[in-house]
């Protein structure tokens, strides 16, 4: 009889204890004769090996690539390689193990020392970079699932106008800076990674996603038809960067394997308009106007930078509505002043933290004030990006033989085939009269 | 030194100048995040139930089509009540099993009776989690007596996405990332309880 009273006070001793550590009353259990208290079962996540794995196929992924399309000179080989990618890092994996998006744990770990990010991270950040710096875009050939899923569905590539696709082009630029800016901005546990976001075929991967997701990636395959790569060219900020560092890379995908018989088959085979053709020789009058213009757009970059700068501080308030203090603080600021009579969730859970409403509302002004000067920043690399471009355009290359533009090609090996020397090389077709003579 | 071979040709020194640059940002970035004090370890999503308000976003706002945030029970906190606030719903007809007298719209959570003291009757309450549908209604229900009934992200379904599309639905921030060696959380009063269950022997 004394051993459950004794119990008893025991289990009140114990609520009180908790009382007194939580400020929260419970129900005490009952010491039951015969139940033991079962145990909250949850079930582990993946294993720490998982990851590993991820990356080591990332590298065998890129070794492969960069094989095929600067050794093998194999198209089927990349093709083949971009299926068993997408099957991989696609649908198994669910398209998370992404290059893409790691950019932006990378920019939040550069700016807020607090956000220990994992190595497998940083990793998967690098590695397709350091790939690309030596061997040019291989990534985006054969290992990148977005990349291979486009590949699959550009069955009737038209060409896009040369204008067209040098102002789409910088669309991809602006992105990477916004995605880095807002990426930046946020915080750990409640990031604004707007790649992720926007993500046209994760949808696809997940087999299943919200109507809107969908729509929206069932466009770019739409258009992917006609227009090759639409995400690959015209958006993604990671094949920004690789383009970068494709323009310096020591070695690079060759049309064809020795000399170029100027047939221009590979430029009209190529469905990412990539392939530049032969220079001619200017008038000296030319050239000198050429030279006049290019000076002047070096002194356009400052004041296209700044006025970037300064339209960018403008923004301050659209932008500022994607953290969600200044959302909340908005809200809460509406009902206060009775302008709306519900409440959300939101302000809500707000009011149950007791936090004082001016408190809120000065934190709300500081993060303004700073998107005010990321929309700055924003609009500064808008105007360099514009401006570079522009002296890009205006820079004379000397070139006598078709080459592939080392910025926008994507390594796909497409023209491979189409190029006469290559089918010689490969004993498809003969290589000269004179040997075609011999038996 | 006019030899042909050692020219320098200016397009191949910039290029392999600005190559250098960018092997050395790539190395400095790399470096930096490397260097700093963090932990490699992959983090995963979490709520904090002591935060969590069981607004049902997490049932709606999971990229998953049947969400990877379940209710579970623990046990520990459990009052074993007869009437439990997680189970009936306010205006049910009579104490039985009966899905109309059920707070849970998908019949996710078992009572099971245990045993009768000094005329209480104590019931058992488990989440079947392959019926839970993480709306949280018996989360908000139970609030009302112990909360012993909370959300948590279950790590076998997951996807972790690097954008958690419930962490930014959440109102009351209750998503949080948390290292993938510890990736459950428990209320601060159930932590009080476990400790004292530890200390006690």
């Amino acid at each position: 009889m004394i051993r459950p009273l004794l119990s008893f006070f025991s289990l009140i001793l114990m609520v009180i204890l908790a009382d007194a550590a939580t400020a929260q009353e419970l129900i005490p259990i009952p010491e039951f004769t015969d139940h033991p208290i079962k145990e909250t079962i949850h079930p582990p996540g993946p294993p720490a090996w998982s990851e590993h794995l991820d990356l080591a196929a990332l590298l065998v992924g890129l070794s492969l690539a960069s094989w095929f399309a600067l050794v093998k000179r194999s198209r089927r080989g990349l093709y083949l390689l971009a299926v068993v990618s997408l099957a991989w890092l696609g649908f198994w994996r669910e398209g998370c193990v992404c290059p893409i998006g790691a950019i932006q744990n990378v920019a939040l770990a550069v700016c807020d020392p607090s956000y220990a990010i994992p190595a497998a991270v940083v990793a998967l950040f690098a590695l397709p970079l350091v790939f690309t710096l030596f061997f040019g875009r291989t990534f985006c050939a054969g290992v990148c699932p977005l990349g291979a899923l486009q590949e699959l569905v550009a069955v009737r590539p038209v060409k896009v106008p040369v204008w067209l696709e040098h102002a789409l082009g910088l669309l991809a630029y602006v992105y990477l800076g916004a995605a880095v800016l807002f990426a930046a901005m946020s915080t750990v546990d409640e990031p604004i990674f707007v790649i992720c976001r926007y993500d046209p075929f994760v949808a696809f991967f997940r087999l299943g996603g919200s109507t809107n997701m969908l729509i929206f990636g069932g466009c770019f395959l739409v258009v992917g038809l006609f227009v090759g790569r639409p995400y690959c060219r015209y958006f993604c900020p990671y094949g920004a960067l690789l383009g970068l560092l494709s323009k310096v890379s020591k070695w690079h995908v060759k049309i064809p394997p020795d000399q170029c018989v100027q047939c221009r088959l590979c430029e009209d085979v190529c469905p990412y308009g990539a392939i530049r053709e032969p220079t001619v020789a200017q008038p000296p009058d030319q050239r000198r106007q050429g030279r006049r213009r290019l000076a002047m757009l070096i002194l356009l970059l400052p004041v296209l930078v700044a006025l970037g700068a300064w339209l960018g501080r403008g923004l301050k308030g659209p932008l500022s509505r994607l953290h969600p203090t200044v959302r909340l603080a908005d809200r809460v600021l509406l009902e206060e002043t009775g302008q709306v009579a519900d409440t959300t969730d939101a302000s809500d859970a707000f009011r149950k933290t007791g936090r004082s409403i001016e408190d809120l509302g000065r934190e709300a002004i500081v993060q303004t004030e700073r998107f005010g000067t990321a929309g700055g920043w924003l609009g500064a690399w808008v105007g360099l990006v514009i401006g570079a471009k522009l002296i890009h355009l205006s820079l004379r290359r000397r070139r006598t033989d078709y080459q592939p533009d080392r910025i926008n090609c994507v390594s796909c090996g497409r023209c491979f085939w189409y190029c006469p020397n290559e089918q010689a090389r490969l004993g498809l077709i003969a290589d000269s009269p004179a040997s075609s003579s011999e038996p | 030194m006019a030899d042909e071979n050692h020219k320098i040709d200016r397009r191949a020194f910039v290029g392999g100048g600005l190559r250098v640059a960018g092997a050395a940002g790539l190395v400095g970035v790399t470096g930096l995040l490397a260097g700093r004090k963090g932990q490699a370890e992959q983090y995963v999503w979490q709520i904090d139930p002591d935060k969590c308000m069981a607004c049902r976003n997490c049932e709606t706002h999971c990229v998953l089509d049947e969400s990877a945030v379940k209710a579970v029970q623990c046990f520990l906190m459990c009052g074993y009540c007869d009437i439990c606030t997680g189970y009936f719903l306010e205006d049910y007809s009579e104490l039985n099993t009966s899905a109309e007298n059920q707070l849970c719209p998908t019949g996710a959570i078992v009572r099971t009776f245990v045993e009768e003291q000094a005329g209480v009757r104590y019931f058992e309450y488990t989440i079947k989690e392959e019926d839970c549908i993480g709306c949280g209604k018996c989360v908000k229900g139970c609030a009302l007596m112990n909360g012993s009934l909370y959300l948590q992200v279950r790590h076998d379904r997951c996807l972790n996405c690097n954008e958690c599309a419930i962490a930014i639905a959440c109102p009351s921030e209750a998503f949080r990332r948390v290292p993938a060696s510890r990736p459950y959380l428990l209320k601060k009063t159930a932590q009080a309880l476990y400790e004292k269950r530890a200390n006690d022997g």
